[in-house]
């Protein structure tokens, strides 16, 4: 056991340098984020070793714990402490999040409108706060599926169902191309 | 990438996407499977097309691979 923590914490300690760069997480917290996730997929893993089915070597199946357990602590991490306000709807911010050239001001105009329009008449009430969280505030996934106390499967279906509508929506008149390269 | 492009690649759905929780429960045999240089997403389609679309659970994927990959040197 004393091993399995030991590479557990190794795991963690890699983990978050790995993705330290991207947070405003810095020195000690990282590091008690790193002691925190071992100890958690520790639980985790003793909870659960009568589910492991050899189809992985043993330490990958372990390592999958603490990368779960990394994510879960940083979506907690950014939910307490928001970079972005988690409401509202900041529809200007549209054209950076998805590199619009600012020379086609036209067709940049004319697609965002477009785009605005499908997701007001288009999408369920629930589609709709999702992309906009998700898309226009840049809310990360796993913080609104805090938010919503909801789950990233829940959250990452609703944004899929969302997607499909509005490029169905855009297709349909004249905006994006037909999606042929992968209809069952 | 141009703007139209980018917007169109965001809202484009594969329709073999496994989804989060089939991805959780299959990422440490897929990963091993990438790890060990096999064609991982020849394999298992859907979970290379969620991987590529969802951001946390690719993040994860990234995350393991590096870990195992760690472990291997």
């Amino acid at each position: 056991m004393a091993r399995l923590h030991e590479l557990l914490v190794r795991a963690a300690r890699g983990e978050v340098r790995r993705r330290g760069p991207r947070l405003r997480i810095t020195g000690p917290e990282l590091e008690d984020l790193a002691y925190q996730a071992a100890a958690d997929a520790l639980l985790a893993i003793t909870g659960k070793i009568g589910q492991f089915r050899g189809e992985s070597r043993f330490t990958t199946w372990a390592y999958k714990f603490v990368i779960f357990e990394v994510s879960a602590k940083i979506g907690r991490h950014f939910w307490r402490h928001p970079a972005v306000p988690l409401d509202g709807e900041d529809w200007d911010r549209l054209p950076d999040r998805f590199g619009f050239d600012p020379a086609q001001e036209a067709e940049r105009r004319d697609l965002l409108a477009a785009l605005r329009r499908a997701v007001d008449e288009e999408l369920t009430p629930r589609q709709r706060a999702v992309f906009v969280a998700i898309v226009l505030n840049d809310v990360p996934l796993d913080v609104l599926v805090l938010q919503l106390a909801s789950s990233r499967n829940a959250i990452y279906k609703v944004l899929f169902d969302a997607r499909r509508k509005l490029r169905a929506a855009l297709d349909a008149n004249g905006y994006l191309s037909p999606d042929t390269s992968r209809q069952t | 990438m141009t703007g139209p492009d980018e917007l169109d690649r965001f809202l484009r759905t594969d329709p073999r996407d496994v989804g989060c929780a089939r991805a959780v429960d299959m990422l440490h045999v897929y990963v091993e499977l990438v790890a060990a240089g096999e064609p991982a997403e020849q394999r298992y389609p859907g979970m290379a097309a969620h991987l590529s679309a969802c951001g946390p659970c690719g993040e994860d994927f990234e995350g393991l691979l590096a870990a195992v990959r760690g472990q291997d040197r």
